[in-house]
């Protein structure tokens, strides 16, 4: 039987996971589907990146789910930026490590609703 | 008291309109869902408090939306609409292969037998189905994968699945429309399909007894007569007597047959309502006159219902799933427009008011009658 990923007896180290409180904005419509005013704060275990912000964003906020990228490939909506410390991190990999200024909650990552339109 | 409830998806929101039975006061409560496009809203016939809705967004993609209190408190449900197995191809209006996409939720249609089970009709064309009232949903892959499938091309408005007709006398049959490919009937809960357009004349088809191509904007029918369906096609207004098997053109003496809705009178299973739009080129009434068509004799002999609609300088259109009625003793009609009225009649199409004047383009009207 598969263990949960989460339960302790299965981490290899003895150290326990590094647990962080990232800060992100979220784009009008979306705040309204997640019923939440201002940024939100998240807490993420291990690597910050844009994969584990968001799989920790649509942990906490499942309406959100299928809205910021696509549920099976995980592709981000054609539409939707992401912003931080004044760079589009849009085209960076989604396992990729975020700005430490994020990671530190120094600074909030930006899910940016393209402007398009005319 | 009974009365009505009427059900408004527009490009900004959904709206819900509510009066007694007299159907003169109305109350109107939104936007919800404000800012994002709203194809379709439809309530239960099995419990009216249970409404869902497609709310949709080219930024955000996909949301479906239920309410268990009538409109009053919506959940976001599930969105995850996957096609089975490898989705293939369609073709792409140069006639090359294009991969199956989902863009949205054109239509939901909730089942008449069970409270849980609701339909999706999706762009690109597809069925789905949730049995667990909209928290999961899968495709029944028998209508995309009948043979013709990968020769289906998008109308004007993409490649979209918007019509849901459900027989309410057997749970094993149904009926759906895509544009640009046509109407499709399962007689085994939608594990295979057939198509059903014979007698549908298409011009720009070079094979006039195509099986497929036909761009069917909508099919109604009367629930107590479930064989004969009436079809408004890109052109023509169409009957059949038969549950699809055959067509006849019905379009008569009206002043235009190209439009978008149809719908049958609720008491008069022969009475029949269409709008009459100028063109494909133009999409705005003909002459600037609002006017709804009404057949008594199901089709062929028109009469146009004038009173209270604005018979000159009006250049709006009215969408495919943008008219219903109720099913009061007098037959209330409903339709809305692209310059956002929602317009009333409660004798049954002789006379007419509008509810609201100035909603943002109406994509959807649906009515339901409360005890």
């Amino acid at each position: 039987m598969k263990q949960p990923t989460t339960q302790p007896t299965t981490q290899p180290t003895t150290q326990p996971t590094a647990r962080r409180v990232i800060r992100v904005v979220l784009p009008y419509h979306l705040r309204a589907m997640a019923r939440v005013d201002g940024e939100v704060r998240l807490d993420v275990d291990g690597a910050i990146t844009q994969a584990s912000v968001l799989d920790a964003l649509e942990t906490r906020y499942p309406a959100l789910r299928g809205t910021v990228r696509d549920q099976a490939t995980h592709r981000r909506r054609a539409f939707v930026r992401f912003f931080a410390c004044e760079r589009d991190l849009s085209h960076e990999p989604a396992d990729a490590p975020l700005p430490e200024a994020v990671a530190a909650g120094d600074e909030p990552l930006l899910v940016v609703g393209a402007m398009a339109g005319g | 008291m009974s009365g009505v409830r009427v059900l408004v998806g527009t490009r900004k929101g959904a709206f819900v309109l509510t009066s007694d039975a007299r159907r003169e006061q109305w109350d109107v409560h939104g936007p919800e869902f404000a800012g994002w496009e709203v194809y379709h809203v439809k309530g239960s016939p099995v419990d009216p408090d249970r409404l869902y809705a497609s709310q949709s967004s080219g930024w955000f993609g996909q949301v479906i939306q239920r309410s268990d209190d009538g409109g009053v408190t919506w959940v976001p449900m599930g969105n995850r609409f996957e096609y089975d197995g490898v989705p293939g191809t369609h073709q792409w209006y140069d006639g090359t292969p294009h991969p199956w996409e989902f863009a949205r939720v054109w239509h939901l249609e909730p089942s008449p037998f069970d409270l849980d089970t609701v339909y999706a009709g999706v762009e690109d064309a597809a069925l789905f189905r949730s049995t667990d009232g909209g928290s999961e949903w899968q495709e029944l892959s028998g209508l995309r994968g009948h043979d013709t499938g990968s020769s289906w091309q998008p109308g004007a408005g993409g490649l979209c699945l918007h019509t849901i007709v459900l027989d309410p006398s057997n749970p094993e049959r149904m009926f759906v429309a895509i544009s640009a490919a046509g109407a499709f009937r399962t007689d085994d809960a939608g594990k295979t399909w057939r198509p059903v357009n014979r007698g549908l004349r298409s011009d720009g088809i070079p094979d006039e007894d195509a099986e497929v191509g036909h761009c069917v904007h909508r099919i109604t029918m009367h629930p107590s007569n479930p064989d004969v369906l009436f079809m408004q096609k890109h052109w023509d207004v169409l009957r059949t007597d038969n549950g699809g098997e055959s067509w006849t053109e019905v379009s008569g003496d009206l002043p235009s047959d190209f439009g978008f809705p149809i719908a049958v009178h609720a008491h008069e299973p022969e009475t029949v309502y269409v709008v009459p739009i100028k063109s494909d080129s133009e999409h705005y009434p003909p002459e600037g006159r609002l006017r709804v068509y009404r057949s008594r004799t199901g089709g062929n002999d028109w009469e146009p219902l004038t009173d209270g609609l604005p018979q000159d300088n009006c250049y709006v259109n009215v969408l495919r799933d943008a008219m219903d009625v109720d099913s009061l003793d007098s037959c209330g009609v409903y339709f809305g427009t692209t310059g956002g009225q929602v317009y009333a009649s409660a004798d049954a199409g002789d006379s007419w008011q509008p509810i609201v004047r100035d909603l943002p383009p109406v994509l959807s009207v649906e009515v339901q009658t409360l005890p």
